[in-house]
């Protein structure tokens, strides 16, 4: 195979030196060579933002750029949310008790673009939450419960949102 | 949530006197997508796989010379071609319907002679790697003669039309119920109104595409095909079929699914292909549709055009409705609905909630040199409560009738439950009445028209929209039957069965895909056994594990399904309910299920738990009374008879009007699907539906040109909206529990899309009816709303 380049980066803390072909994408590094498959694929240009990861901090589209530029980079995936004894974030938490995700091929892209926004701005107000929200695409939800989800997580109290319509089972609801 | 089980407290159990059904519990699913451990096709990963990509022809209506393979097989990493001169052992698809008006047409699994839309699959081909197979695709040399296209259903329709089959272009031609009284009473009426609607051809853009994944086991003579499907069983029955091997030896998984409202509910000639090819190939073979050839050779629909007379009398009610319906199917039928599903569902329920006695339609299924159609979410009913709404809001407007008045007036009336339509279409109860009123006040009408008076003054533009409609679903055997379809989808069944350790699993026929059926089906099992729902698991999309159904399409799941679920786990709670009588010397009317428990009435220490009734119907067979086989298991079935949901939308909108756009400032649902087994998931499906249907409304539309060539090939084109153009929608609940299901529920999967399409039409129509601008196609573009205001601004001036 020609026109492979040894590569070197770090997913969620642990660091990985990878061969890749010059036209694998970061989503295909990720996928393929080193088995993490919470990031999809939904469109591969660019749009659906499905495959957002966050690259160095910052949410990327992993279809867009290529294995070989993501060399000495950080990067977190979906994976890496949960805490090592597998409790869920804040966000993962307020997505379910929201009803956030249906289907749920881009909830990882929606989580790691909603992680990255927190990060950067902790009380973003309704308005910021939408925009952020909007590069990416969801076909299930219409968003409502997306944006409810952000703004509870925001609020540091995932299971117990903002007034709503999403029922008071949803937040008496616990692990039993 | 981390070990998968349903979060909920015995408190809030105890609550509601254990009961599961009607609680918003969260979804057992939701773990494994939070945390990027879900299993989508393109996830599961085979040793030594090999890829497969399809050149598909470039032209929307050709003849085939010739197919050189040779220049794919000499590409780096490729290891094999398919076209359709090696897989002379495969027929094509042929869909039918048993009736003499519709006429059945070849579908090639691989183009021969002949392509007919653009993204048709010529040749398949294998290799190392999905860059490898993409490069070998690319160089498949396929010789075209081009042929003229038709690409609309006038040009289909026109005399002299090129043929998209020998057999013609019009597929299917149905007079429905055709009232000798009908004409007559249209002449007579006070208004008669002579309208055409439209629709634009979509398509349901599921996030994850269709994907295949195809094993052939030597050791077991065995093909597994892993596929992103809605309907696993029956991809099993027909890819046996194709391939000529018996069903025993395909098992069909759909892993977790990324969405398919519809597209996924007919079986594609790809799922047959990638199994033929693991065959030859000796190793599994993965085939990942891409974005482009989702948009391009996926399936698709709605395209229709529906022209309309309709008469009122002086009251504004309704008297006859006479409707001329054409449906734009593209190059093929697909299998099982054909291209029938659209205009025949038009025919039958066109009418919708509406009290009208006088009726005829003639439907028609037209072929084009497009993908062909496939039942996407709604189907006909967001272009028939188009027509209905819009012909009433104009007549409204003519006899100077309040918009909710109208629709009181022609609502079938409150008393007149169960409806039976002119077409012999039962409607059962329900509230129409009650979600008109509901959302209408929830509106505001009184205060928003004084508000729109105002802001007309200023310049600005304000609209109301209100619509009404039924929600056919839970469609039964008999409903498929009165269509034809040779394979009628309509019952489902459910397996129940104890462990020895008393663990509970569901296997059922349905197969959701982000309808959270592992939760409510365990919701509903929850009740009938006295567990709690996390103490049941659920298992779907495997024909290997389950019984023989349907799947999941049509809003039937939660009653054809969970019907079968609920018919099923009671037999099994009968059965422990036997034994522990037996065990305990009671008789098996004093014995109570609770919490995992079998005990005597009014003596709760002299019982049982579940795992000492399962040990001995397993492993201590000789305590089992006579009448009592081993093991703890029941299986049933459900075939409805169909029941319908109902809900009015309302919204309100501002129309720029220097731009064209559209804002929806408010959206109200009242809906009513009876008992809603899990009432987050029911406003989960109304919201995504309703955005489905504001996309139909304001954005999307597959445009071809005449050719036959895609110009909406990505999503920079094909306009999925997002949450900045989404607003939040208002949901009120009515509950009418439907008799026609064995939990009182009705299915609700659809009827966001149907309502939402015409009620930003009736409310961009009202803002617009001073000017006299009609809206009576879908989409609203904004180019078009602004060169209608800008002729409407220069008749305006002329006339000063």
């Amino acid at each position: 195979m020609s026109d492979v380049h040894l590569i070197a980066l770090t997913v969620n803390g642990t660091r990985h030196e990878v061969a890749v072909e010059a036209r694998r994408t970061l989503a295909d590094v990720l996928r393929h060579d080193l088995g993490h498959t919470g990031t999809h694929l939904g469109c591969e240009h660019g749009i659906c933002g499905a495959c957002t990861v966050l690259v160095d901090g910052r949410p990327t589209r992993a279809c867009l750029m290529f294995g070989v530029q993501a060399d000495d980079c950080e990067i977190e995936t979906v994976e890496g949310l949960a805490s090592e004894d597998g409790a869920l974030s804040p966000l993962q938490e307020a997505f379910s008790a929201h009803h956030a995700l249906q289907c749920g091929f881009c909830t990882p892209g929606f989580l790691m673009l909603a992680t990255a926004l927190l990060r950067e701005n902790p009380h973003p107000t309704d308005d910021e939450i939408r925009e952020a929200m909007a590069s990416n695409i969801c076909r299930c939800t219409g968003y409502q419960s997306i944006l409810e989800a952000v703004r509870a997580a925001a609020g540091g109290n995932a299971g117990a949102g903002e007034p709503g319509s999403d029922g008071p089972g949803l937040r008496e609801a616990a692990p039993r | 949530m981390a070990d998968g089980r349903l979060p909920a407290t015995d408190a809030a159990a105890a609550a509601t006197g254990g009961r599961w059904v009607g609680r918003p519990v969260r979804r057992v699913e939701d773990a494994r997508h939070l945390t990027g451990t879900a299993s989508f096709v393109d996830d599961i990963r085979r040793p030594g796989v090999l890829s497969i990509a399809f050149a598909r022809s470039p032209h929307g209506a050709a003849r085939i010379d010739a197919i050189d393979a040779s220049p794919a097989l000499e590409t780096a990493g490729v290891r094999a071609v398919l076209t359709a001169g090696n897989l002379d052992d495969l027929d094509p698809l042929v869909p039918r319907l048993d009736r003499p008006e519709f006429v059945a047409v070849e579908m090639p699994l691989l183009a021969r002679d002949r392509v007919r839309h653009v993204g048709e699959p010529v040749a398949l081909v294998i290799a190392d790697s999905p860059h490898a197979a993409e490069d070998g695709a690319e160089r498949v040399a396929v010789e075209y003669e081009l042929l003229d296209a038709v690409t609309s259903i006038d040009a289909a329709l026109a005399g002299d039309a090129p043929r998209v089959h020998d057999e013609g272009n019009v597929l299917l031609d149905v007079d429905f119920h055709d009232d000798p009284q009908l004409d007559a009473r249209l002449d007579e009426a006070h208004l008669v109104l002579d309208e055409t609607f439209s629709s634009a051809r979509v398509t349901a853009v599921p996030m994850e595409g269709r994907a295949c994944l195809a094993e052939w086991d030597d050791r077991d003579q065995r093909l597994t095909l892993w596929t992103s499907t809605q309907i696993p069983h029956l991809v099993r029955t027909t890819v046996a079929a194709l391939l000529g091997i018996p069903e025993h030896r395909l098992r069909v998984v759909a892993p977790d699914v990324g969405g398919g409202f519809g597209q996924k509910c007919v079986v594609s000639r790809e799922e047959a292909l990638v199994c033929a090819a693991a065959r030859r190939a000796g190793a599994p073979v993965k085939w990942v549709e891409d974005r482009q050839e989702n948009l391009v050779a996926g399936f698709q629909g709605h395209e229709q055009r529906f022209d309309v007379r309709a008469g009122f009398d002086a009251d504004g009610r309704i008297v006859g409705v006479a409707a001329d319906i054409l449906c734009d199917v593209g190059a093929y039928s697909t299998h099982p609905f054909t291209c029938g599903v659209e205009p025949l569902m038009a025919a039958t329920e066109l009418l919708g909630p509406y009290a009208v006695r006088c009726y005829r339609a003639r439907a028609r299924a037209v072929a084009t040199n497009k993908a062909p159609m496939a039942p996407y979410r709604g189907v006909s009913r967001p272009q028939m409560v188009l027509a209905m709404e819009r012909l009433l809001q104009k007549a409204a407007l003519r006899l100077g009738i309040d918009a909710v008045e109208m629709r009181r007036r022609n609502l079938i009336p409150r008393d007149a439950f169960p409806w039976t339509g002119p077409a012999g279409l039962v409607i059962d109860a329900g509230s129409y009445h009650d979600a008109l009123e509901t959302c209408a006040d929830a509106l505001g009408l009184e205060a928003f028209r004084e508000r729109q008076r105002a802001a007309r003054a200023d310049g600005r533009l304000l609209g109301l929209g209100l619509v009404c409609f039924a929600e056919r679903s839970g469609y039964g055997t008999e409903a498929f039957n009165q269509r034809k379809m040779v394979v009628t989808p309509g019952y489902d069944s459910a397996l129940v069965r104890m462990d020895p350790s008393g663990g509970v699993t569901l296997y059922v026929g349905t197969s959701g895909h982000g309808q959270g059926h592992l939760t409510t089906l365990a919701q509903v099992a929850a009740d009938r056994l006295a567990l709690h729902p996390g103490d049941i698991e659920v298992r779907q999309s495997d024909t290997d594990a389950t019984p023989y159904g349907w799947g999941t399409f049509a809003s039937r799941s939660i009653v054809v399904g969970g019907g079968a679920a609920h018919r099923a786990s009671g037999a099994l709670a009968d059965r422990l309910r036997r034994l522990a009588a037996h065990l305990l010397e009671a008789a098996p009317e004093d014995i109570e299920l609770r919490d995992g428990r079998a005990e005597v009435r009014g003596s709760p220490d002299r019982g049982l738990a579940f795992s000492d009734l399962a040990r001995v119907a397993y492993l201590e067979a000789q305590k089992l009374p006579e009448d009592l086989v081993p093991g703890l298991e029941a299986q049933a079935s459900f075939d409805p008879p169909g029941t319908f949901s109902n809900a009015t939308h309302g919204c309100i909108v501002e129309i720029d009007p220097d731009t064209g756009a559209v804002r929806i400032e408010r959206y109200v649902v009242a809906e009513d699907c009876g008992v809603m087994i899990n009432p987050a998931i029911v406003e989960g499906q109304v919201r995504g539906g309703v955005a489905q249907g504001i996309a139909a409304a304001l954005y999307e539309e597959l445009v071809y040109a005449d050719d036959g060539q895609p110009q909406t090939a990505s999503l920079m084109d094909y306009l999925v909206p997002t949450a900045a153009e989404i607003p939040p929608v208002e949901i009120l609940h009515l509950e009418t529990p439907s008799a026609f299901s064995e939990t009182g529920a009705k299915g609700m999967g659809e009827g966001g899309t149907m309502g939402a399409p015409a009620c930003v039409a009736t409310a961009v129509a009202d803002a617009l009816a001073h000017l006299g601008i009609e809206i009576d196609r879908l989409p609203i573009r904004p180019d078009q709303l602004l060169a209608a205001l800008r002729a409407a601004a220069k008749e305006e001036t002329t006339a000063r």
